[in-house]
């Protein structure tokens, strides 16, 4: 549904003569399949927001080749609007009006007679349950309640492709459990769904395929559990009763045969990388006690999409 | 065809916002009011140049030239709003849409042109009572002659709000911009009263005519050589105005 290759975006920011450029986006290659969420996942200025612009027709990008929906980004842009809806990371509705002529006039605004448009608003405020509030202005919106109203009014003309910057930053876990359910809703009936986000809980629990990006460059791509088998065996992170000791513990650690690598998070626990986790623990606590360090906490874990950001960047995004 | 039904389209949202909060025309419109109120008398002595004898007739020489001057000033900084727009994103979710980029810009001027239609409405009703009169014809030409001020001074702010992005800097330029323009149009002040050299270079401000062509209807001189003059200048300047902001629109917006 999505195709891009060598996609490329770089900001010119020019202070008197002395210009620095940005590559917000440097060659991203990404398939999106119709009917999938495709999430991009990646830390603030990874260039997320500057690709789904470009894709979504709002930003002329400066090299490489895209197709949306079967059109040509750069050759037929007007085309390429007709299949997607776009919501900005801020949304954007006027203040004084209400949700649903907002609703009727984006649906104008997209070709839509009168009557049709109304009947399409009349669907999107029952289909988003949007009925208790559609009729009151936009300004006393609580944030999830706008929320709603913003992806309401990127779908009033049933795109075939979706594009959503961040959708849920910002929103109580109630808010954003509600836009998951809403945004799966649409892909069951259809669409294909291209977000953002920087949430890795959001990446792997409604993405059916990520892309990970950081520095305008893709560093993996696959679902996530995909992603998550890719980095092989398992994590176990060990808390030391003395935070100073922690880098002589990763000394003392990386020295043993059953782990692979070590690290020292900056909250100050261990973070090592082992084949089998089960095995690996005895000997850990064994190893430090042997060195004279005290163990507070040790658990094991699976790898999340956070250990693949790990493995492939050496920062931790969640971090970063 | 269709740019005509997208204007129609942004026209009565931006009509439909300004009917939510009508304190904003209200507020244009409260320094004119006071400036009626004040000035008038005041120039009273320096109009009688221009053949005012009594106040009346000090009123129909002012009056036009503040409509001018309302329809020049409060156009110019309508690129305020849209900067406010542009940030909230209501800009932006237009563009994702096939909607005319055209429509955008005169759905939005023709809004302005309301706003002023009314605001000369208060104040011409508010100095029918202190001698002002003027026929409804003549009234109608003068209302078309705002039309196409105010349509250039909006078209010219929106224009320049896009291609410099910023409201500090918008400010700056409007303000530069605004004074010299009324000042060499004798707005406010007659320019009968103005030294030989600045009456030469008011002849090329477009607004100067206008406020010639304004006082002779008000006058009720339909027929003058000032009126049809002043009527086709800023047509012409109307039409290169929104021409040079419907590029910019096209642009920015693309
Ligand atoms: N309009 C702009 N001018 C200059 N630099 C920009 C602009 N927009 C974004 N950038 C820079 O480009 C990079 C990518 O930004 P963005 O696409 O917004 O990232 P993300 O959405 O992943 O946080 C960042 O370094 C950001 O500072
Ligand atoms: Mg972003």
């Amino acid at each position: 549904m999505i195709e891009t290759s060598g996609l490329r975006k770089s900001y010119r920011s020019g202070r008197r003569g002395r210009t620095t450029t940005v590559d917000a986006v440097a060659g991203l290659d990404l398939h999106v399949a119709e009917g999938e969420i495709f999430g991009l996942l990646g830390p603030n200025g990874a260039g997320k927001t500057t690709t789904l612009r470009m894709l979504a027709t709002l930003l002329p990008p400066d090299g490489g080749a895209a197709t949306v929906a079967g059109a040509d980004l750069l050759t037929r842009p007007a085309e390429v609007r007709r299949s997607i809806g776009y919501v900005a990371q801020g949304g954007g509705t006027w203040d004084e009006v209400t949700a649903r002529e907002e609703l009727v006039l984006q649906a104008r605004m997209h070709g839509l007679a009168k009557a049709e448009a109304q009947a399409r608003a009349a669907a999107a405020v029952d289909s988003f349950d949007l009925a208790e509030y559609a009729d009151r202005p936009c300004r006393s919106y609580s944030g999830g309640q706008r929320r709603r109203v913003d992806i309401a009014l990127g779908v009033v003309h049933r795109p075939a492709v979706l594009f959503l910057d961040e959708p849920t930053s910002g929103l109580d876990p109630a808010a954003r459990a509600r836009l998951w359910a809403e945004v799966r809703r649409l892909r069951d009936a259809g669409m294909t769904v291209f977000l953002t986000t920087h949430y890795l809980d959001e990446a792997d629990a409604l993405c059916d395929r990520i892309a990970i990006v950081d520095g305008g460059t893709l560093v993996a791509e696959g679902t996530p559990a995909e992603l998550k088998r890719s980095i092989a065996g398992e994590v176990v992170t060990v808390g030391v009763a003395e935070p100073h000791l922690a880098p002589k513990a990763a000394e003392v650690l990386t020295a043993q045969e059953c782990v692979r690598s070590a690290e020292v998070r900056a909250d100050g626990a261990l973070r090592l990388s082992v084949d089998t986790g089960e095995s690996a623990m005895p000997q850990v606590m064994r190893a430090l006690a042997g060195a004279g360090i005290a163990t507070a906490t040790i658990a094991l874990h699976r790898p999340t999409l956070d250990d693949v950001f790990l493995a492939r960047t050496g920062r931790s995004l969640e971090e970063s | 065809m269709k740019s005509l039904r997208d204007t129609w389209l942004v026209f009565q949202r931006h009509l439909l916002l300004m009917a939510r909060s009508p304190l904003q025309i209200f507020l244009g419109v409260a320094q004119p009011v006071v400036y009626l109120a004040l000035f008038a008398p005041l120039l009273k002595p320096a109009l009688a140049s221009m053949g005012a004898g009594t106040m009346a007739d000090a009123y129909r020489i002012y009056v036009p030239g503040m409509l001018v001057a309302l329809a020049l000033g409060g156009g110019l900084y309508v690129g305020f709003g849209l900067l406010a727009e542009l940030g909230s994103g209501v800009i932006e979710r237009a563009r994702v849409t096939p909607v005319s980029r055209v429509a955008l810009l005169l759905g939005r001027s023709l809004r302005d042109v309301v706003v002023l239609a009314v605001q000369a409405a208060v104040i011409i009703v508010l100095a029918i009572p202190l001698g002002l009169l003027v026929r409804v014809p003549d009234l109608l030409l003068a209302y078309l002659l705002l039309a196409l001020i105010s349509l250039t001074s909006s078209a010219v702010s929106y224009g320049l709000a896009l291609k410099v992005g910023n409201p500090d800097v918008l400010g700056q330029l409007v303000n530069n911009l605004a004074q010299p323009l009324m000042l060499l149009s004798g707005t406010l002040l007659p320019l009968a009263l103005a030294p030989l050299w600045l009456r030469r270079v008011s002849d090329w401000n477009p607004f100067s005519w206008a406020v010639t062509g304004m006082r002779e209807l008000f006058a009720g001189h339909p027929g003058d050589p000032a009126v049809w003059r002043s009527l086709a200048l800023m047509a012409a300047v109307a039409v290169a105005a929104l021409l040079w902001s419907a590029r910019r629109f096209a642009r920015t917006v693309r």
